[in-house]
């Protein structure tokens, strides 16, 4: 058996200093669109693929993902009411499951996750990147609300790469749709001196978090890059990309991971410090947010340690050298969307994961297939046939929904990763 | 059922537009997608239909192998809801509906690819290909309706090396420099691919050709809606239907035979006699397609279909490409423009005006619908997301709706034909208080 031992933990480490910023951070933002009915500050509803956060700030209007209300109120265990709420009044079991938890909380007052209500939309931009499902769900909120909107279509990656007439169709639809709604919606001017100062903090973050990422490439790993990076990637995923509060936050966590690679430590996981890493999986597909704790303890009591996931991609691919450019501010934009992880073909995303798998030498690739998301599950498991073929490493499946506890089957997950982890046993035992 | 001639037209008069045999480039060399080996139309109704169902029925393209081993010509595949049929003509290809196998398929490597809470129609996709039905097919088109069909190009460049597996974006912006700019230039890169693999140049001449006898298949098909919103007696949703889907394997000009024999066999149909049954909107079916036998198990359960969104791709855009206002520099403008302005109202299509359902509400009131059936595939997010909209949009109308899903293989029809069943009676006796 292949593990790494790691060495013993002083129990303070077990609290970042990086985490605690961020439910600053997280908090100081609710409080900021609570307020935003008195303070007039306007706001501005989208999605997380292809946000255009640095926008938004450049015109001082408050980012409201939708998709993170819904992740956060599975976490506070209100998505199973919210969800019940949205099928009595119409909404097929069948669909995405954030749409129904977001039409439930909208439909039981807005009330955000720090407890404090949402505004009403000021805007919606439909950043039309990597899901069909937002187009609906917009259609949904504008019929709710009366809000004014507009679409950005992202053209799809179809042919495995992005290409000039791509971007270029894109950047028309910022300038003559998106800036001018923006001005109508905000009452301010372009200012594209300031989106391109926001957008060198961008990449100043994003350089920082891709350096935290690639630290699993080590052995141990510092980090879970799956359930541990989920927290990692959600400044630089909804509210805060651009921001000096972004910078600071990655400059801080780079210094926390730098110090457990040093000292040759693992992550920390909901049991406290990583004692052991037996194995080294990457991850494709969305978490499950119901159980998240016990998710990952599934996995974290048996030593396996998350080495690189395709969910920490979809805010945005960094891993291939993208940052963001303030020298072509509305090209780097569009760049940005285009290249989303599901915004890439599937081949595309089979190559994606073949790297990770050789390159953060993983034992093998397992796929949480999420019952509510048709851009991430639909030819999964062709992709993982591919996969397990181009890498010969075992290939493992599991089933599980996002935000809808019906589909959270503890027994059932378990035993699927317990037998994922004998396969790659018995692969190293040099077994079938 | 000819579509008008304008003086924009960049190709020789009388070329094309009477549903003939020639070649769409007008050459004369009798290849190419254009009719081929047409036979004559069946005289007699009974026979029609049974024709047309089992031409709607043949999963194994048998009809299209024919058409490759007379013509040498190359076909192509696309899946629903749009596809540029008239590009694809106009270049020789023969455009081919793949809209699954209905019942007819049992579904046995299919079902290792999709996940049970995926719908159905991708699975038997896969299944035909893998159990060689598509092998006559030069490549697929994959059009920008959800993310499962999306997916599925995907799937196929895995499955299926070295075939075209072409993902047709379409836009969402409607504008002219925006999304029209970005069609056009789709359309050109779709025609550069086709052309590396065998087919002809595109020529704007023969696109202008063709256009106008897929003209004349929307002007025959508006005629048969039209005519069975008036006497749905005579024209009995589950004739139209498979005479609609014959036309997946059928060249163009086939079809528009196909279809203006069926028009005069039903306008002539003496013998059938007004029928007392509920006038039913359909709505929410426009991908995966419903088998025969629940539009049968409806019409039984007491519903005449006044309008639907089946076989979506025939009245996708709603009145002739070739027009006077519809202009542009060259035929493939007149495409992109009749997309962006003249596409019907769809759950796959932004709804950037107005309010969701509006146009459903309208379709009742014009086709004198007394109610609605919502009827989608399990597990179609864009056909059931757009579910409680329209149902609002019905209640604020005063107009009855009723829901249901099925997949393409569904067998059992009890419970759906008794809700029908019901939901007919109700209007009835709603109309007769
Ligand atoms: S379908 Fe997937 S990507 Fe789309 S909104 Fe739902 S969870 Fe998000
Ligand atoms: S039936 Fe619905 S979900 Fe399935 S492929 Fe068609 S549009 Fe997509």
């Amino acid at each position: 058996m292949s593990t790494t031992t790691l060495k013993p933990t002083p129990p303070a480490a077990c609290k970042d200093r990086s985490q605690e910023r961020q439910k600053e951070m997280i908090a100081a933002h609710f409080q900021r669109l609570a307020r935003a009915p008195e303070t007039g500050q306007k706001n501005v509803y989208t999605f997380v693929p292809g946000n255009l956060t640095e926008l938004l700030l450049a015109f001082d209007a408050l980012p409201v993902l939708p998709e993170i209300n819904a992740l956060q109120s599975a976490m506070r265990g209100k998505s199973r009411e919210y969800i019940a709420l949205a099928e009595k009044l119409g909404h097929s079991e069948d669909v995405c499951s954030y749409v129904k938890c977001d039409v439930g909380m909208l439909r039981s007052g807005n009330v955000g996750p720090t407890g404090e209500r949402l505004p009403r939309p000021d805007l919606l931009l439909l950043s039309y990147t990597g899901c069909f499902t937002f187009m609906k769900w917009f259609e949904i909120l504008r019929q709710e609300y009366g809000t004014p909107t507009v679409m950005l279509h992202v053209p799809y990656q179809g042919g495995g790469k992005p290409t000039i007439e791509m971007r270029d169709y894109v950047v028309a639809q910022l300038k003559k749709k998106v800036i001018p709604a923006l001005e109508k919606a905000t009452g301010k001017q372009y200012d594209e001196d300031r989106l391109k100062e926001l957008l060198a903090r961008s990449a100043k973050a994003e350089e920082d978090l891709t350096w935290v990422l690639s630290t699993a490439k080590h052995k141990p790993s510092p980090i879970d890059a799956y359930f541990g990076a989920v927290y990692y990637v959600g400044p630089i995923f909804s509210s805060f990309r651009g921001t000096q509060d972004a910078v600071d936050y990655y400059r801080m966590l780079r210094e926390e991971v730098a110090e457990r690679l040093e000292k040759g430590l693992g992550p920390v996981t909901p049991d406290g410090q990583a004692t052991k890493e037996r194995y080294r999986l990457v991850v494709e597909g969305p978490p499950n947010w119901t159980s998240f704790r016990e998710f990952w303890q599934m996995f974290a009591s048996e030593g396996a340690v998350v080495v690189n996931s395709t969910y920490t991609k979809v805010g945005g691919v960094y891993d291939d050298g993208f940052r963001h450019d303030p020298d072509h501010p509305l090209e780097t934009l569009a760049n940005y969307c285009l290249g989303c992880y599901t915004n890439l073909d599937l081949p595309t995303r089979v190559d994606k994961l073949v790297g990770y798998v050789q390159d953060y030498e993983a034992d093998g690739l397992l796929i949480n297939s999420v019952k509510s998301c048709d851009s991430f599950s639909a030819g999964q498991l062709a992709i993982l046939r591919a996969v397990e073929e181009r890498t010969g490493k075992p290939g493992g499946f599991i089933e599980s929904d996002l935000v809808d506890p019906r589909f959270f089957s503890a027994a059932n997950i378990k035993n699927r990763v317990e037998s994922f982890l004998q396969m790659i046993e018995q692969k190293r035992g040099g077994g079938a | 059922m000819i579509a008008p001639q304008h003086s924009k037209d960049p190709a020789p008069r009388g070329n094309g537009s009477s549903g003939g045999g020639a070649c769409s480039s007008g050459c004369g060399c009798g290849s190419g997608a254009s009719s081929t080996g047409s036979k004559e139309a069946p005289a007699n109704l009974a026979t029609l239909v049974e024709k047309a169902e089992e031409l709607a029925r043949d999963w194994r393209l048998d009809a299209v192998r024919a058409w490759k081993a007379r013509t040498k010509g190359i076909a192509v595949g696309y899946l629903p809801v749009w596809a540029p049929r008239e590009l694809l003509h106009a270049m020789g290809v023969l455009p081919v509906g793949v809209m699954g196998a209905g019942d007819d398929l049992e579904i046995i490597r299919g079902d290792a690819y999709y996940q049970s809470y995926i719908c159905h129609l991708p699975r038997s996709v896969i299944e035909l290909g893998l159990n060689g039905a598509l092998d006559c097919l030069d490549g697929m088109l994959f059009p920008a309706t959800c993310d499962v069909i999306r997916n599925l190009s995907g799937v196929w460049k895995l499955s299926f090396r070295g075939k075209l597996s072409f993902y047709l974006d379409v836009p969402q912006d409607f504008e002219r420099e925006l999304g029209g700019q970005f069609l056009r230039q789709t359309l050109l890169e779709l025609a550069h691919e086709l052309e590396t693999r065998g087919a002809r140049k595109l020529d704007m001449g023969a696109l202008a050709r063709s256009i106008r006898l897929f003209d004349e298949n929307r002007a025959l098909v508006r005629q048969l809606y039209t005519l069975r919103r008036d006497e749905p007696w005579r024209v009995l949703t589950s004739e139209l239907y498979p005479v609609l889907r014959a036309g997946l394997v059928q060249p163009v000009e086939e079809h528009n035979e196909l279809l203006a024999a069926y028009l005069d066999l039903v306008r002539s149909a003496t013998e059938r006699r007004p029928l007392d049954q509920a006038r039913v909107v359909v709505s929410g079916s426009f991908c995966e397609q419903p088998p025969l036998s629940l539009l049968k198990t409806l019409e039984r359960g007491g519903c005449s279909i006044v309008d639907d969104d089946f076989v979506q791709i025939t009245r996708w855009i709603t009145s002739d490409v070739d027009q006077p206002h519809n202009t542009g520099k060259d035929a493939l403008d007149w495409l992109v423009n009749s997309f962006l302005s003249d596409s019907t109202d769809s759950p796959v299509r932004y709804c950037a005006k107005g309010r969701k359902g509006d146009d459903l509400v309208r379709r009742v009131r014009a086709s004198r619908a007394e109610g609605v059936l919502l009827c989608a595939p399990s597990f179609c997010d864009p056909a059931l997301l757009d579910q409680p909209m329209l149902q609002d949009a019905l209640d604020a109308a005063k107009i009855p709706w009723t829901n249901f899903k099925y997949a393409e293989n569904t067998g059992q029809f009890q419970v759906i034909r008794e809700q029908a069943g019901t939901f007919a009676d109700s209007i009835k006796l709603w109309s007769e208080a």
